[in-house]
């Protein structure tokens, strides 16, 4: 039989900082901290990583984690590009690693100011020449900007309304109130609050967009027969996959065939090709959520629902819990952190482990998606 | 120093900043002329531009002028926070026009009364997806033009 992926690799371990607009603590710090919890978790010393994997985009390098968590010989390193779209690739390049015996035990984490940062958008001075001389002399400066365009054209081809954007919202907004640890616990969201908000880029407005976040998370991957020795039930990594389509431009994707046939689309068949399950069977998923629009076209590419169905699928509750497919349980980049979707993650850890603060009954499977609009992958999480 | 390789005008907009692949296309711009990239085996175009077919693997290109006539295929109006240049004219549209020669290739630009008007001098009324369109180009620096948008049908 061909080496496969499929449970061979478990997440055993998830740690995280407090999420704030503001916190004190360097990025180094926050991620040290989300690291040696994760760790403790999984009740693993330090001493035995020998793996690590990140984001392009995260400021500390391994060397700097490594020597101050006190980590042994590191065999294994990697980082992912394209922000938010390499959250779940961490992951699956540490079960690769750890599953082909490049290594035994995998660290993977993000860790970003983001709250009281700079926003990205704002530097001139470093702007890509590509796509940025296409795009940003006439104004369209900002991911929301560049996302906006696309979810006005999927309103005028789909009948899609800011109603089922705001289903969207809601659904994290309401998890998000039931935990402790979200930015947006006790703040409660109504549709008057979203239909009156101000706009950030018309078609989308304020509640449209994730938050701005300070924190750190980190997750341990072990071989399935390690975890076993760990100190929660195992959560083992089912199905992985990188999605890069054809013609792809990022997201400012309108120069392709079908822009609105996204990274996920290309990440789902391979997902489901290694699964022995499919979309049905998925018990909650945790969805990247940097703008609502996001959600009905990951419903849509990873087949909950046909083309063009995502916005309606939103209707009657569906992504609430009790509903058809219970999204983002712990309120998501848009309600608890925006921490390039590592947060995804973590929650769907808690839902299969049971321990999740809006959980799902007798959760088995969880589906976690990283940024759809960039070049993105994607987990299937069992218990 | 030109300011098109500044990137940026002191208290403007932005400028492009070509690559060498995209360096054509505004060279020819700066004449007032919308070209866009085709290969020069398959003839097929081809945005942004990029130094092999993904059609035939050729290398060689050539640039076709196109009709300047086009579709509105999405739009938004960007509030701000906003770069300051950019939040004076706020709310402001930004189109992606789709190119009635061949509506595969779609630009990003702006809709504008007048090829030298402000980005928010069309009613907003009037933004409204299927409008056709035609180019127009407008100096946004010295030697540099930018291709904007008017309502065929104003
Ligand atoms: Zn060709």
């Amino acid at each position: 039989m061909a080496a496969t992926l499929k449970d061979a690799t478990a997440i055993v371990g998830i740690g995280q900082t407090p999420f704030a607009r503001q916190l004190d603590a360097s990025e180094k710090t926050l991620a040290c901290r989300a690291i040696v919890a994760a760790l403790d978790d999984a009740g693993i010393h330090p001493s035995e990583v020998d793996a690590f994997a990140s984001y392009t985009m995260e400021e500390t390098a391994e060397v700097e984690i490594a020597k101050a968590i006190g980590a042994g010989d590191v065999t294994f390193f990697s980082q992912v590009g394209y922000g938010g779209g390499g959250s779940c690739a961490t992951i699956a390049h540490l079960a690769l690693a750890v599953s082909t015996g490049q290594a035994t035990v995998g660290v993977a984490w993000r860790s970003r100011k983001r709250g009281s940062g700079p926003r990205p958008w704002r530097n001139t001075r470093t702007q890509l020449p590509t796509p940025g001389q296409w795009t940003r002399p006439y104004g369209l400066l900002r991911p929301a900007d560049e996302i906006a365009m696309l979810a006005r054209r999927y309103m005028h081809e789909y009948g899609a309304t800011r109603d089922h954007l705001f289903n969207v919202a809601l659904a994290c907004r309401n998890r998000a109130n039931q935990n402790p640890a979200a930015m947006m616990y006790e703040r409660p969201l109504t549709r008057e609050m979203y239909m009156g908000s101000r706009w950030i880029s018309e078609p989308l407005c304020l509640f449209d967009n994730c938050l701005e976040t300070d924190g750190a998370l980190a997750c341990v991957v072990v071989s399935a027969q390690r975890a076993r020795d760990c100190r929660h039930r195992p959560v083992y990594v089912h199905a992985a996959a990188q999605g890069l389509p054809s013609q792809h431009h990022g997201m400012v994707n309108y120069w392709t065939d079908d822009p609105l046939t996204g990274p996920s689309w290309t990440a789902a068949r391979h997902l489901w090709k290694h699964a022995d399950f499919g979309p049905q069977h998925v018990d909650v998923a945790q969805i990247y959520d940097a703008f609502t629009p996001l959600i009905p076209l990951s419903l849509e590419g990873y087949g909950f629902c046909r083309r063009g169905e995502g916005a309606a699928f939103s209707e009657g509750g569906a992504l609430e819990i009790g509903g058809r497919l219970p999204i983002n349980t712990a309120g998501g980049g848009l309600s608890e952190a925006y921490v390039h979707g590592f947060n995804l993650i973590n929650e769907g850890v808690r839902q299969l482990r049971g321990s999740s603060t809006a959980q799902v009954p007798d959760a088995t499977t969880c589906l976690v998606t990283a940024g759809e609009g960039v070049p993105t992958s994607a987990l299937l999480l069992r218990s | 120093m030109s300011s098109i390789m500044k990137g940026t005008t002191d208290n403007g907009p932005l400028l492009p900043v070509p690559d060498e692949d995209g360096a054509p296309f505004w060279e020819f711009a700066a004449r007032g002329e919308l070209r866009v990239q085709c290969c020069a085996g398959c003839h097929e175009p081809r945005f942004p531009p990029r130094p092999c077919c993904p059609r035939c693997q050729s290398f060689d290109s050539e640039w076709r002028v196109t009709s300047g006539r086009g579709r509105i295929w999405s739009f938004v109006r960007p509030h701000p926070p906003l770069l300051p240049p950019y939040a004076e004219q706020a709310p402001y549209n930004v189109i992606v026009v789709e190119l009635a020669d061949d509506p595969r290739i779609r630009l990003v630009g702006n809709l504008v009364a007048a090829p030298d008007a402000a980005l928010d001098s069309v009613d907003p009324a009037r933004l409204r997806i299927g409008a056709p369109v035609v180019v127009a180009f407008t100096e946004l620096a010295e030697g540099v033009r930018v291709p904007r948008w008017l309502l065929e049908r104003p």
